[in-house]
């Protein structure tokens, strides 16, 4: 791991050198949302709502919780998250 | 960036002949001649002489373009007059002005190679101080970035780790060819990527190639863009191959392709990685992934990488002279290549029944049912090609048996015969049937020293003009 390391890319160049981010989906119609809590202190109060606010939508929910918002998520919960969803809501901050 | 003017010394302590000229330097400084001295490798040489400098980067060494050590050059003006390397009694008292320098001395010395020049370093310095020349984009990681990880994240590898393509990897890469970086190869489908001898060069750093090894994975792109090999479809059907690239001639031993025990398996850093960067160039510069364009259902094994060397014997004609060539020149032949099918034979003796085994098993290419679809290599093992050998069997004897025997009854051919639905067209019942269209047989000496065993390697069912048609390269810079 450095700081400066540099390679030389590979490829035809025809893609920008960050990553996109994935497109935003047309509709939420038949998608499912995980709302992830990252066990923050009162993180819950905002998810909630935001939770609430899609279900009254008609929008599928999945709830999660990190056991520490001081780890990153357990693979396992990374996992079920990618096979039970296609959009997830992880909040951040305090 | 004009040099001190005066005298500069570039020596290293390691180097007996900078040992021996050490006290000279004492002795200038001592006259009051403007000196610089660039010590590459210890602080304590000419210590005490107020123009030294430990050059531990190198940088000043590399900007004087310095080789030997001793180097002594006069600078006036800020420009160099003169060097000489080494010590020349009658040069160092020229270029210093002092004809009583090193009187005591022997007249001659030659130097040591300078550390710039040690390997692994020279590039390392271009990188640093020099310019690359090189135009591929620069992508710097973050700092918390594993460089293998990176590759990965960026989609560059068969799904194994790759070689992170490093400047001065690729700088490496390309000593091993004459060619131009910025000389174009041609197209690189799907995307039709223009792809340059630098491209190839960081896929070819990245699949873990040897610089020696980079004309064979040059010669093999440049084959695999040929017309009729029909790269963009066999990259994009949904049957199993991959280009299989052949090595013939004496480039092929040079770098070690190996031919001889578990030819076609792993363990061979020449096979693994030229096979590997072939691959990778159609991945990351043509843009050809599994699950975009390339559509296979099963694929094969031999996608990350297929490459062998024909075991060329003297009373067989290789591949590369049956397809034209001299048999002085190396060169690559690639084949849309399936897996690999085992043919155990431990008891024929005569080149007959031997034959015969090789033809029922040649039937099974596709569908026993199906015809001049897919082309076929056939890997003759050193046990089973002695049986032809001591019978007096060319190669070409052998090819025209097999298509005498590959003659197929179309009755047991045709759709619905033996109550399988595949199958030829009615049309072609009540006529013998060749298997394989004309020239699509291929037939190459391969493998161990030991085992009565041959392989098939099936071609694509589209092989032939509709689809892909083995095309071969000399294999030159």
């Amino acid at each position: 791991m450095s700081a400066s390391l540099v390679l030389l890319d590979p490829t035809s160049e025809r893609s920008p050198v960050a990553r996109a981010l994935s497109p935003r989906p047309a509709s939420l119609d038949g998608l499912a949302v995980a709302i992830l809590d990252i066990s923050k202190a009162r993180g819950n109060v905002f998810l909630d709502r935001v939770a609430e606010r899609l279900a009254a939508q008609g929008i599928r929910v999945n709830r999660y919780r990190k056991p520490t918002f001081t780890r990153p998520a357990p693979t396992a919960l990374r996992q079920q998250i990618a096979a039970e969803n296609q959009l997830v809501i992880e909040g951040l901050a305090d | 960036m004009p040099l001190p003017d005066g005298l500069i010394v570039i020596a290293k302590r390691d180097c007996p002949t900078c040992g021996l000229v050490e006290p000279l330097l004492h002795e200038l400084a001592r006259a009051g001649t403007p000196l610089t001295v660039y010590v590459q490798d210890d602080a304590a040489y000419a210590a005490g002489v107020p123009g030294a400098v430990l050059d531990k980067t190198l940088e000043q060494s590399f900007r004087l373009g310095v080789e030997f050590v001793p180097t002594l050059i006069r600078v006036a003006g800020g420009q160099e007059v003169e060097r000489t390397h080494g010590w020349h009694r009658g040069d160092w008292q020229r270029l210093t002005g002092q004809p009583n320098l090193g009187a005591t001395l022997p007249e001659l010395r030659p130097g040591c190679g300078s550390k710039t020049l040690e390997p692994g370093i020279a590039e390392d310095l271009i990188v640093r101080f020099g310019d690359t020349g090189l135009a591929s984009r620069c992508i710097a990681l973050g700092e918390a970035e594993d460089e293998m990880e990176a590759c990965y994240d960026r989609g560059w590898t068969d799904g194994l780790p790759v070689v992170p393509p490093t400047p001065a990897r690729v700088l490496r890469m390309l000593q091993g060819t004459t060619r131009r970086p910025d000389e174009v190869l041609g197209l690189v489908p799907p995307d039709l990527a223009p792809c340059t001898v630098e491209k190839v060069a960081v896929n070819a750093v990245m699949a873990g190639c040897k610089p020696e090894y980079l004309p064979i994975v040059l010669a093999a792109v440049e084959a695999a863009l040929i017309d009729e090999f029909g790269m963009h479809g066999v990259l994009c059907t949904t049957m199993f191959c991959g280009p299989l690239v052949i090595v013939n001639g004496p480039l092929a031993r040079r770098v070690g392709v190996n031919s001889g025990v578990n030819a076609l398996g792993q363990g061979h850093r020449a096979n693994a990685s030229i096979g590997r960067a072939l691959q990778l160039v159609i991945r990351n510069v043509g843009g050809g992934r599994p699950g975009e364009v390339d559509r296979a259902t099963l694929g094969t094994p031999g996608k990350y990488s297929f490459c062998f060397a024909e075991a060329e014997d003297s009373a067989w004609e290789p591949l590369s002279v049956e397809r034209g060539f001299a048999r002085e020149a190396s060169t690559v032949t690639l084949f849309a290549g399936e897996g690999v099918q085992g043919v155990v034979d431990q008891k024929s003796r005569t080149p007959e029944s031997l034959a015969r085994s090789f033809a029922l098993c040649l039937r099974v290419v596709d569908h026993p049912k199906l015809a001049m679809a897919g082309d076929a290599l056939l890997v003759v093992s050193p046990d089973h090609c002695r049986v032809f050998l001591e019978a007096g069997w060319s190669k070409a004897r052998l090819r025209e048996e097999l298509e005498r025997l590959l003659l197929l009854p179309g009755d047991e051919m045709v759709a619905g015969a033996g109550g399988i639905a595949e199958g030829l067209p009615p049309s072609m019942a009540g006529k013998p049937v060749p298997k394989f269209r004309p020239g699509g047989l291929l037939i190459v000496r391969a493998g161990g020293g030991a085992g009565l065993f041959s392989a098939i390697i099936a071609g694509w069912a589209a092989s032939g003009p509709v689809g892909s048609i083995p095309v071969s390269k000399e294999i030159t810079a």
